[in-house]
This record gives C-alpha cells, sequence and structure tokens, in this order.
C-alpha cells in the first residue's frame, strides 16, 4: 500500500526555506494560488521511502502565526483548519542557525498547536564561520522534538530530514508553553470552560477569531471578553514568556564565539547603505541589468527570430498549398514566434530579480530608498514592485503586498504598471529603429540607446509623479509601520534562481503566450477574410483598374495584397475606429495594432507584421522596419514621422494596456473603484501625451 | 530617551514600548522590555534607522522607533 505524508514547512523569511523545499522536492513542484486570493501556493512531492511520498506544502515566510495581514491568515489557514486540503501531518520548522532565538519564537507557536515538529536547522555550513557551536542532542532534549542540522548549499542533512518525516508518529505532541505562567486567572477560567481542548488554539479562537473544529465562542456567564488592547497586551506578555523559555534553553545549548566570526555584514553594509556609494552602486546595478535586457538577448533573440522564419518558409513549402497551409505559416508559427521572442528578456530580468533577492542586496535598496520615496507617498519598500514592473507589472502588483501601510501599498499599486514592462520593449525598439536615427552621441552613446534609456526613465519618474498626485486625493488615517529585516548576505544558491527563473518564464509563456497566439490567430483570419463583393473580388477589381499601368507582376500582386487587406474585416475594423486616433497621427493600420494591443501590449508587433507582411514572406524585424518606413499618407508624406513615432512611444509609456494587468488591480485592491481610476488615469495621459506630442512635433 | 535619538554605535537597553501604537509584530521581532538594541546605520536624509536587536537586523521608521524608550548602557 503507498502511503501519503502531509508535511508543511514553515519558517521566517530569509532562512533559505525555499532552498529547503527546492531541495526535498527538485522539479516535482507546482505553484498555483490560493483560492481567492494570490498568494503563492506551493505544493511538491518527494518519495522519503519504499512505499511513502511526502507532499510538501511550501507556506509563505512568517515571524510569527499572529497573522499580521489577510493574506498570511488565508496561508496560515491550512494549519488551523483540520479540514483543509493541506492540513499537515508533521510540520517542519525551518531555522537558521545565525537566528535561532528568533527562529524558535514561530517553532514554539506551532509545538503548542499540537503537531509533531521536527526542526530543521538551515546554513549549517555557517556556522564555523560565525563560531557558533550548538549542543543538538541537548537541544533536542529542552525542545522536546527532532532536529535536522543541514545545509542546503553543502547538500547535507536532506536525508536525514527526509527520515525523520518518516518516523513522525513517534514524535510528542506535548506543549512548549504553559498559558498560564502568562495570565494565569484568565487561562484557568478558559481551562474550565474548554475541558479538554488544546488551550493556544482556544487562544488563538478568542483573540484572532480563527476557526477550530470544536471551540465554539459559546462562554459561561462568568467570563467577560477581552478588549483588544486586554488581548495585545496578554499577546505580549505571552510572547515576552515564549522568549524567556527559548532563551533558557539556548542558553545551555547554543554557544558563540564572537571573535571567531567575520563580519562580512558590517563591511558590505559600510558600502552598500553609504550615503555616496550606496546610490552610486544602486545606479550601476541597474544600469548592468538594462545593458543585459538589450544586449546581450539580442543573440538569443536574433536566433529566435531567425529560426521561426525559416520554419515558417519551410512550412510553407512542405504543406500542400491551401488554407490550412496559411493559417499554420502565417498565423500559427509567427504567433508562437512571437511569443517566443520574449524568453531571453524575461529570464535575463528575473535572472536579475532574483539575484539581488536571494543576496540580500534588495533590502538594502528599501533602506536607502525609503526617505526619498516617502514624499510620493510611497514607501522604500515600493522599488521592489517598480523595478519588478520593469519585468511584468502582474508579479509587480503582487509583490507590493509587503507593504504593511494601505495607503502606501494602495500607491504603489497604481503606479507600478508606469514601469517600463518587458512587453513594451518589442514596441519600443521597432518605433526607436523607425524614427529615432542610428548615431552616435559623444562619441559612444547609441542614439537610440540613450532614447531606450529615456523610456525606463520616463515610466518611473511618471510613476513618481503620479504618486504625489494621488497621495492628495487619497485618504488614510492609519499609522505607517515600516518593518523590514535586513538579512545577512548569502551567495545566491544556484537552484533557488534557476527554478525563480524558470517559474516565472514558464508563466509568461503559458500565460500570456495563450493571448498573445489567440490574438494573432484571429488576427489572421480576421486579415485574410472579407465581404466577397469587395475583398473576394480583389484580382479582378485591381487588374481592370491597372489594365493600362504595366505593372509587373510583382507590383500587382502587392496592389492586390493592399486592397485585400483594406477591404479585409480588419481593415474595415480599423477604419471605423481610426477617427479616433487620428488627433495621434495614427492611420487605420497603427489603430489596429493599438487597439488589440489592449488585450496585451506584446501583440503590437507581430500584429504591424501581421497588418504590414500578409501575403509576402518572412517575419524578420528589418523587413518589418522597412515596409513601416514606406509607408505614406493619403497625401504622399511619410507616415512614420518623429511626430508618430514620439506619439506612440508615449502612448505606449502611459496606457494602461494589458487586461491580465487590470485583472490583477482587481485582485490585489479588491475594489473596481481603484481599477477604474488607474485605467481611466493611464489612459487618458497616454492619450493626451501622444496627442500633444504628435501636434507639437 | 527614545530610539529614534540613538546614535551611531551606540548600544542600549530597551526599557518601554508603547503598546498602544506599537504593531505585535515588532514585539516578536524582539523589541522586548530588557532586550539590548545597538544601533548600526541610519540611513541617507536621516530615516530609517537600522538596528541589532535580539539578534535580527531590522530597519524602522524613526516615527515608529519614537514609541520604544531606551536607557543608553
Amino acid at each position: 500500500m503507498k502511503n501519503t505524508i502531509k508535511v508543511a514547512l514553515v519558517g521566517n523569511p530569509n532562512v533559505g526555506k525555499t532552498s529547503v523545499f527546492n531541495a526535498l522536492t527538485g522539479l516535482n513542484q507546482r505553484v498555483g494560488n490560493y483560492p481567492g486570493i494570490t498568494v503563492e501556493r506551493k505544493v511538491g512531492f518527494c518519495k522519503i521511502g519504499n512505499e511513502t511520498t511526502a507532499q510538501i506544502v511550501d507556506l509563505p515566510g512568517t515571524y510569527s502565526i499572529n497573522p499580521s495581514s489577510k493574506d498570511e491568515e488565508v496561508a496560515l489557514k491550512a494549519l488551523f483548519d483540520s479540514k483543509n486540503n493541506d492540513f499537515p501531518d508533521v510540520v517542519v520548522v525551518v531555522a537558521e542557525v545565525e537566528n535561532l532565538k528568533r527562529n524558535l519564537l514561530l517553532f514554539s507557536q506551532i509545538k503548542d498547536l499540537g503537531f509533531p515538529v521536527v526542526l530543521a536547522i538551515n546554513m549549517a555550513d555557517r556556522m564555523e564561520l560565525k563560531g557558533i557551536t550548538i549542543d543538538i542532542s541537548e537541544l533536542e532534549k529542552q525542545l522536546d522534538t527532532k532536529i535536522a542540522l543541514i545545509s542546503v548549499r553543502k547538500n547535507q542533512g536532506i536525508n536525514e530530514l527526509k527520515q525523520l518525516i518518516l518516523n513522525y508518529q513517534t514524535f510528542s505532541t506535548q506543549s512548549f508553553l504553559d498559558l498560564k505562567k502568562v495570565d494565569e486567572p484568565h487561562f484557568e477560567l478558559m481551562e474550565k470552560l474548554y475541558p479538554n481542548q488544546n488551550p493556544y488554539k482556544v487562544w488563538l479562537h478568542h483573540s484572532q477569531q480563527i476557526p477550530f473544529e470544536g471551540i465554539s465562542t459559546v462562554l459561561g456567564s462568568n467570563y467577560t471578553p477581552k478588549t483588544e488592547s486586554e488581548i495585545k497586551r496578554i499577546q505580549q506578555r505571552e510572547t515576552i514568556k515564549r522568549y524567556q523559555l527559548i532563551g533558557e534553553i539556548l542558553k545551555k545549548t547554543y554557544v558563540i564565539d564572537a571573535s571567531k566570526a567575520t563580519d562580512l555584514r558590517a563591511k558590505l553594509d559600510r558600502i552598500f547603505t553609504h550615503k555616496v556609494f550606496g546610490y552610486v552602486i544602486f545606479f550601476a546595478i541597474m544600469l548592468l541589468v538594462f545593458q543585459a535586457i538589450f544586449e546581450w538577448s539580442a543573440i538569443p533573440m536574433d536566433f529566435i527570430d531567425g529560426s521561426f522564419g525559416s520554419l515558417s518558409e519551410w512550412a510553407k513549402s512542405v504543406l500542400p498549398e491551401g488554407k490550412l497551409a496559411e493559417l499554420i505559416s502565417d498565423g500559427i508559427i509567427p504567433g508562437i514566434g512571437g511569443v517566443v521572442i520574449f524568453i531571453p528578456q524575461i529570464a535575463i530580468l528575473f535572472l536579475f530579480i532574483a539575484l539581488l533577492e536571494e543576496s540580500g542586496y534588495m533590502s538594502r535598496v528599501v533602506f536607502l530608498m525609503d526617505k526619498i520615496m516617502r514624499p510620493f507617498g510611497l514607501s522604500g519598500k515600493s522599488v521592489v514592485p517598480l523595478i519588478s514592473g520593469t519585468a511584468c507589472s502582474i508579479p509587480a502588483i503582487m509583490s507590493a503586498r509587503n507593504i504593511e501601510n494601505s495607503k502606501e501599498r494602495l500607491i504603489t499599486m497604481l503606479v507600478t504598471p508606469f514601469s517600463t514592462c518587458a512587453a513594451r520593449i518589442p514596441v519600443y525598439v521597432i518605433i526607436i529603429a523607425l524614427v529615432i536615427p542610428d548615431e552616435t552621441v559623444f562619441g559612444i552613446f547609441s542614439l537610440q540607446a540613450l532614447t531606450m534609456a529615456g523610456m525606463y526613465f520616463l515610466g518611473f519618474f511618471v510613476a513618481l509623479i503620479s504618486a504625489f498626485v494621488m497621495k492628495r486625493f487619497i485618504n488614510a488615517n492609519e499609522k505607517s509601520f515600516f518593518i523590514i529585516e535586513m538579512p545577512s548576505y548569502k551567495l545566491p544558491l544556484f537552484q533557488n534562481v534557476f527554478y525563480t527563473v524558470w517559474e516565472k518564464t514558464k508563466e509568461f509563456v503559458v500565460g500570456a503566450g495563450k493571448i498573445i497566439l489567440a490574438l494573432s490567430i484571429v488576427l489572421w483570419f480576421l486579415g485574410t477574410h472579407g465581404p466577397s463583393d469587395t475583398f473576394g473580388q480583389a484580382e479582378t477589381i485591381i487588374t481592370e483598374k491597372h489594365i493600362n499601368d504595366n505593372l509587373t507582376e510583382e507590383e500587382l500582386a502587392d496592389e492586390i495584397a493592399g486592397y485585400q487587406l483594406e477591404t479585409s474585416y480588419i481593415g474595415k475594423i480599423g477604419h471605423t475606429i481610426q477617427p479616433v486616433f487620428a488627433p495621434l497621427g495614427y492611420d487605420w493600420k497603427i489603430s489596429i495594432a493599438v487597439l488589440t494591443s489592449f488585450a496585451a501590449r506584446e501583440v503590437f508587433v507581430g500584429n504591424l507584421a501581421t497588418l504590414y507582411n500578409i501575403g509576402s514572406s518572412g517575419e524578420d524585424e528589418e523587413k518589418i522596419i522597412g515596409k513601416m518606413r514606406a509607408q505614406v499618407r493619403e497625401d504622399g508624406s511619410p507616415m512614420f514621422t518623429l511626430g508618430t513615432g514620439v506619439s506612440l512611444l508615449l502612448f505606449y509609456a502611459f496606457a494602461m494596456q494589458c487586461i491580465s494587468t487590470i485583472a490583477i488591480t482587481r485582485k490585489e485592491t479588491n475594489s473596481w473603484k481603484w481599477t477604474f481610476v488607474q485605467v481611466v488615469f493611464m489612459t487618458a495621459l497616454a492619450y493626451f501625451s501622444a496627442m500633444l506630442a504628435y501636434q507639437i512635433l | 530617551m527614545k530610539l529614534d535619538s540613538l546614535k551611531i554605535n551606540e548600544k542600549a537597553i530597551i526599557t518601554q514600548v508603547n503598546m498602544d501604537v506599537v504593531p505585535l509584530k515588532l514585539i516578536e521581532l524582539g523589541f522586548i522590555e530588557g532586550n539590548f538594541v545597538e544601533l548600526l546605520h541610519i540611513a541617507p536624509f536621516n530615516d530609517p534607522i537600522y538596528v541589532k536587536v535580539n539578534d535580527s537586523h531590522i530597519s524602522i521608521r524613526k516615527e515608529l522607533a519614537k514609541e520604544i524608550t531606551i536607557e543608553i548602557i
């Protein structure tokens, strides 16, 4: 018979909990969301015995089981509700050698819930460096638990941990703290009112309204419920009592020889939080990231571009001619190519974000930037969403979740989409190539690259200005709390970085990719079909029209293709909406591309390719640019002037153009009002700034 | 004296925490009466502060640090 043991992994942030999870489960993991909220729910599986599998849930990092946010509460439900699918048979508390005291606070709370608990002390490889010695067997005895001393970095202790999980049934489930020592009269009364119940659960039920099976609020008449302030004071005393007990235990089992410690933290902090070098380093790192996104990614992107072009050609040559062949070679293959082409940039960006987070550097940025961000109604923690927003607003808006102050959090979420997300890159690349001359200034800087950097700067700048405006309109009297841990510096673990990059890239390809592909196909269809009286007769009409013009066969074919596009369904839609975009300088083709990219910005280039390319071969950028450059207005002047180009750049910089982002804002703000405000604000800003640019230039 | 006026490299002992304002999370991180606190850095522009307390390295804003009473040792 096959057995499954349910395991919950809990621990403080920055203790390497995710590394332990990755080491246990490898790629055998799934990332999903908890129902109704967007907290990541990570589940993985691993074989821990001949016939036993462990189902491991990685709960979000937390300092305590007293939830400090709604999200934490939902995630911690797995520990409170025995009917929950993730309700564990055994809990693994991941702790870190350097901060055992604080980690044991959470451990003691979990133990008091009555679970069999394994204490996994991670980063054992740092013990020598920090001059730490631990008497493990004595600590096991004192804490009444089993301990696995592990180092994911050195690949030590993982098997021991699996063995302990396998034997969980033999563990003690004695509680750690006798609550009567915290407040004797109160907890004695509780014991009488709730005989045979776990006193800690009863307490959590009263202090935080956490529902437990079998514990109801029905109380005897001789009990007056505690006020909120009284509860908080009991919680404070409880925490102090726990720390007291932990302190006594560690005194007997944990020795730290400070003279042996080499303090890398102090040295690095002095540089990274320096009032000059701190910022210089931060901007240098940002420059490096942008350089990587534009320069390094060009090689794989060219390769992908070329491969899909040839694949399309090849499909055309081997498939029997007809609608199906066209659908595959002109619709589906370029559509998939339009998704795959983003992979290098997205992967590189998440690589850097993962490295900055993993190394502990990101917290220093938050520390450096907090005071600067505050006048704009933001917090130092807003820097993380704004930077992550250069990859994609969706995870970025989600990362605003760890901002405690609700006003700062709301403003951060509202302005994050102004950061230039990766999906805008191809749009910018094409338009910049079209309208900005390929020159160098000051001998080394490419004017086009500078324009690109300028677009990023513009995004951040407008985000700050908008935040400043919104700050005046959003009211909140809440006291601002800014509490952030400064983790120790660590060399990032390869596997953690790899999983993050893999997971996020996959999310993009599967999530955004579906929309892009579907839209490409719809567009292809709309562009190759039309009413039979005009579209269907294109060949006859054009041949007759040019009967005396002596066109070559090629020129005639282009004329026919042009006429077909104009009379196709998409041409009709484009002509209908074009007046809206006329003040911005867009013709009907650009109007279609802009309109369709409301689904996802990244379809813009693919759509232009489709619009300018239907019927002709090839998908490469040069060709698209060449064709676009040749476009003229009705009066014969070129279509893509500086005015049109800048107008498009501005429109794409500011417009809220991504259904998924709108959806995530709705989810995270839990308000249609703020979602609406964001969409209207951004779209209006985009429209009017683009119009202004076009009219002036 | 309050925690927000501690200077870099000064050590102090926490004597009182204003529980009416301070969130429980701060207590859980170790801002507890009797614990030592050391100021490691102050961010440029004079806020937030970066302290070591209870073996943890925590950054908080001065407005929150004002709610914590200390005695320099």
